[in-house]
């Protein structure tokens, strides 16, 4: 039971910044290293915040508004300097890296533990059942989510997600609605990394800590989701995209822990990580169909 | 009114590779006027019509649209009373998203993309209106992907988008060239119809003869950047595909084909 719990909070956790990848890998079709920097940068800004006595779900919106600025820089930094996508992202993610050390003044972990969080808190313990206490954080993520999913949802059916999701099937159709294709792009990537600075500030709440490597392979782990979700569970048409991706978050993680209960140690996990995502990619290319650019 | 004022334009510039494209080219569009535009490959069409729409800048010389500079105007903002049919037919419509997705997004050219709901409801029956006449079943087809739809299914659906809001300028790319002999016919009957319903300035890059002198107000012929034909009124209308059938025998002598 407790491995099941295990794997719903991190795969919930990870679902955030997987919504954030299928942004910008699968609608904007733009490959975004950023999140490998803008992932811990929310941890580090929740970190550093509530140590300031900061309210943890206010941090958690400054966050999201810090990786969106993040990703609207590697936007900016892709369509006003012409700098290629993949690269982009690298410039992005190593400068963060720094910034996120001075964010969490200096430190490469800093522990939040007799914190308040949004799990942990007076107001919750108020009046929540103890027998609900194991449930409680999946419970929360759940709550975190679906809100971050029907959010995206909302906005891909406004004109400017319809938008969003032009440009990334056809940027010259763009350019004839008299529309800056180049604004469309930093808007998608200031969206998908306010998701993955999101999610890292919950990562961060909920193990009561915040570590600089944590960032480490984030954009494979979030785009391995992606695929699992999108590929695998194309064939069922009343799941919607990003639904889909949510699950194929908890899925991935779910793959991650069973290796690890096969004798695998915790430290193997990024060599896990990245056997399992070629893995993942060569049997979606078996599967035959190249892309699994579909959005619901 | 378009005005192509001594343009200049060479490829690969300060290469052993340069090549001169256009050397002081001039060419004026008066308003509602049809231009069909053939000429050889290499002839400078298609970089017309890219040098008219921004895709391309130009070395120097001036481009008037309705009597304003737009020289360094870029590219999506001279969109704005330009449509633009390329001969790609993939490159009109978005083939990720429905049909009525595609519509809604052309209907809302011209308005801010904003939070509002991308698809307006109460537009639904307008879309199926228009799409009927095509007589290709699209108006059952609202919540299909395009990129289900056939070459000819979706270069009718890029000519209705490309002219569903008020555009002063047609710009038509070899737009029938990618398409089977019948369901280009379909297509070229639908641009005509469309321009003359909505009175728009045309401009058609065609390879197709019959094409040029079966439709458009005025015929322009193209060779090494500079115009060898250009009739209009009855001269126009008294051309023949054999006179320029002609005319690109001689072409090809001089170039030694």
């Amino acid at each position: 039971m407790t491995i099941i719990l295990g794997v719903l909070e991190e795969g919930l956790i990870y679902a955030i910044l997987a919504l954030g990848i299928y942004i910008t890998y699968t609608i904007l079709d733009f490959p975004d290293l950023s999140v490998d920097g803008t992932f811990p940068m929310g941890a580090a800004l929740t970190s550093t915040l509530i140590l300031a006595g900061v309210n943890p779900v206010l941090s958690l919106f400054l966050a999201f508004l810090a990786g969106a600025a993040a990703g609207a820089l590697t936007g900016l930094i892709h369509v006003k300097c012409r700098v290629r996508d993949l690269l982009s992202g690298i410039i992005m993610m190593t400068a963060l890296y720094s910034v996120n050390l001075r964010i969490a003044g200096g430190k490469s972990n800093q522990p939040i533990f007799s914190k308040e969080t949004i799990f942990e808190n007076a107001f919750l313990a108020s009046f929540v059942p103890e027998a609900l206490n194991p449930y409680l954080v999946v419970l929360l993520l759940l709550v975190i989510v679906l809100l971050c999913k029907f959010g995206l949802d909302l906005f891909l059916n406004t004109r400017s997600g319809y938008l969003l999701r032009a440009v990334g099937d056809n940027e010259t159709l763009v350019t004839s609605l008299a529309k800056d294709k180049g604004k469309v792009k930093i808007l998608g990537l200031a969206i998908a990394n306010a998701f993955a600075a999101l999610s890292g500030a919950v990562y961060c709440q909920q193990k009561g800590f915040f570590e600089i490597t944590i960032g480490t392979g984030a954009m494979v782990i979030g785009l391995a989701s992606v695929i699992i979700g999108t590929q695998g569970l194309r064939r069922i048409p009343a799941i919607k995209a990003t639904t889909a991706v949510i699950l194929g978050s908890i899925l991935y993680k779910a793959c991650v822990s069973i290796a690890i209960s096969l004798g695998m140690e915790p430290s193997d996990l990024k060599l896990i990580t990245a056997v399992l995502f070629l893995l993942i990619l060569l049997v979606s290319k078996v599967r035959g169909r190249k892309r699994g650019k579909l959005h619901d | 009114m378009i005005e192509l004022k001594g343009i200049h334009k060479y490829y690969n510039a300060g290469t052993v590779n340069e090549m001169c494209l256009f050397h002081n080219f001039n060419m004026n569009i008066q308003d509602h006027e049809f231009v069909s535009v053939v000429g050889s490959n290499g002839s400078g069409k298609t970089s017309l019509l890219n040098l008219i729409c921004g895709s391309i800048p130009v070395d120097s010389g001036s481009i008037l649209m309705n009597g304003k500079d737009i020289t360094k105007m870029p590219e999506f903002k001279r969109q704005q009373r330009i449509g633009r049919v390329y001969q790609n037919p993939a490159l009109g419509t978005c083939p990720h998203m429905t049909i009525l997705e595609n519509m809604s997004l052309a209907d809302n050219k011209g308005k801010p993309f904003n939070l509002r709901l991308g698809t307006n409801r109460k537009r639904i029956a307008f879309y199926r209106d228009i799409l009927r006449p095509l007589g290709l079943g699209l108006e059952d087809k609202l919540y299909v992907k395009v990129g289900a739809l056939s070459g000819g299914q979706r270069q009718a659906m890029a000519l209705l988008m490309s002219t569903m809001t008020p555009i002063d300028f047609l710009i038509l790319d070899e737009h029938t060239a990618a398409l089977d002999p019948k369901t280009a016919d379909i297509i070229m009957r639908l641009t005509d119809q469309i321009v003359r319903e909505k009175q728009l300035t045309t401009i058609m890059v065609t390879h197709n003869l019959r094409y040029a002198v079966e439709y458009g107000s005025r015929l322009y012929m193209m060779h090494q950047g500079q115009a060898i034909l250009d009739k209009v009124g009855t001269e126009k209308k008294n051309l023949k595909v054999e006179d320029i059938l002609d005319k690109f025998n001689e072409i090809s002598i001089e170039c030694g084909n």
